[in-house]
């Protein structure tokens, strides 16, 4: 990790360039422009800030119980960070539920920290100054499976359960406008705009997607988990919102992340 | 006298009931997903601003066209018996006027704004339409979910007969095209119909940069 302050300028110089090329060229897709705004920034990805932080929120005593979540067991054994993001979500005997990473901290802060669950899932979702641990500790736990295959498991019938309702979720078609995920994420080489949309229903596109969130998003100056990006994709289908951690996002992700299978790990990215 | 539910406290049962549902579909049971995933997503999803809850019920075509996606296509007799369905909702303007103001339906096209959580429902909704057509040329930024609208009328004509169809495919694609993913404008009250007469003159007026 390098010093804040030299990210920051880098990564000021680099919108900049980066802005400047949008409006400059004819426009062609997106995501070559954001691959250039990557290349621009080299080593220094803004996630990286959010990754410091959530490193020092793990080991970090908190809560009533004024513990660490040093022990919280995120799927493959209580403590063990690395690898953990490649087998969520999954099935926990504890909870007897399918949790995704976000889901999993809310138990552990709950259990190890004795922090209440409504509180462990305040402010979800940071802004500016109002940072969230969440998307913290999920950035740097993410991290830690870089370079490491997708490889969530359907061995349990609860798993596979989620699996098909995630599926009816992601080709469901409702509210004022029609729209379900599929509307934009069912076909090859479409597009909104300029944004190039990955057909999630294939395995290609749904690794090259789900590898690289959670995300640092330029439009937003803050860094977004795969609840934050459903959360979105909701209020732009015009449903009703789905709760944070909820198990109807987990059943989603789920269905998501199995489709990636495979995939190597290469987050968190920098988006649009 | 039979015993008689009150209304709230049915309510309350089915709300009950549809929890309990969820949960057991949550975790394990069997069944159908798709029933799964409604009463999931009735329990976990929450109204907010003008999102409520009861647009995750869905309406015919709707769920027609959800089981579609993700198995054949749909038997041709079925379509048309869709697009039937559709095709008697669609309210044509009384005045018999279909062309709006083009300028004013470049405007519409632009916006994608309403009917989101985050919109303000006092304030009139775009028809976003470039978010998945090349409508003018001069606009670069256009997606191609749909088709490419450029030229439409000089492709189309001009005439009365075309401008019918075009005022009724916005009101209503699935009229014309069962489980196409356009959303039904008219249909679902997102346009107004001065709203789906400038969108008209865009695609339409001999004047309009489509056109050019």
């Amino acid at each position: 990790m390098k010093p804040i302050h030299r990210a920051a300028i880098v990564l000021c110089t680099a919108l900049a360039a980066a802005a400047g090329m949008v409006f400059a060229q004819e426009p062609s897709s997106t995501e070559r422009e954001i691959e250039k705004y990557r290349a621009a920034l080299g080593e220094d990805n803004p996630a990286e800030l959010w990754e410091a932080r959530g490193e020092a929120l793990w080991k970090e005593k908190r809560g009533p119980k004024a513990a660490s979540l040093e022990r919280c067991d995120l799927g493959v054994g209580p403590g063990v960070v690395k690898g953990a993001y490649t087998v969520l979500p999954k099935y926990f005997p504890d909870t007897g539920k399918v949790q995704d990473l976000e889901s999993r901290l809310v138990t552990c802060m709950v259990t190890l920290q004795g922090i209440p669950e409504a509180e462990a899932k305040k402010n979800h979702f940071g802004s500016g100054p109002k940072r969230s641990p969440m998307e913290a500790l999920a950035a740097w736990i993410a991290s830690q499976s870089r370079g490491m295959p997708m490889n969530v498991s359907l061995s349990r019938p609860e798993e596979q359960r989620a699996y098909e309702i995630g599926k009816a979720m992601f080709f469901y078609r409702a509210g004022t406008h029609d729209f379900s995920c599929a509307t934009c994420h069912s076909r090859d080489n479409q597009r909104i705009r300029l944004q190039d949309l990955p057909n999630l229903t294939t395995p290609r596109d749904a690794q090259r997607a789900y590898t690289t969130w959670p995300g640092y998003r330029v439009s937003q100056g803050e860094l977004r988990t795969m609840q934050h990006r459903l959360n979105d994709c909701y209020r732009q289908q015009r449903f009703p919102e789905p709760e944070y951690a909820s198990d109807a996002v987990t059943a989603l992700t789920l269905y998501l992340a199995r489709n990636a299978n495979g995939g190597v790990y290469d987050g968190p990215g920098v988006k649009r | 006298m039979k015993t008689r539910i009150a209304p709230a406290a049915a309510a309350g049962m089915l709300a009950a009931v549809g929890l309990a549902l969820a949960s057991c579909a949550a975790n394990r049971g069997s069944g159908d997903p798709e029933k799964a995933a409604v009463a999931l997503m009735q329990r976990d999803f929450k109204p907010r601003g003008q999102a409520t809850l009861d647009r995750l019920q869905q309406d015919q075509v709707q769920k027609t066209c959800s089981e579609r996606a993700r198995e054949a296509e749909l038997p041709p007799a079925d379509a048309e018996r869709l697009q039937r369905s559709q095709l008697a909702l669609i309210r044509y303007p009384q005045d018999g006027q279909y062309l709006g103001d083009w300028k004013a339906g470049e405007k519409l096209a632009q916006t994608g704004v309403g009917k989101q959580w985050s919109d303000d429902p006092a304030k009139p909704s775009g028809g976003n339409c470039y978010a998945c057509h090349q409508i003018s040329k001069a606009e670069l930024s256009y997606g191609t979910i749909g088709p490419s609208l450029w030229h439409f009328g000089r492709i189309r004509g001009f005439g009365p007969e075309t401008q019918k169809y075009v005022y009724g495919k916005v009101y209503d694609s699935e009229a014309f095209a069962a489980c196409s993913q356009m959303p039904r404008f008219g249909a679902h009250g997102i346009l107004t119909e001065q709203q789906i007469k400038d969108v008209v003159a865009l695609l339409l007026d001999p004047r309009s940069p489509v056109n050019q």
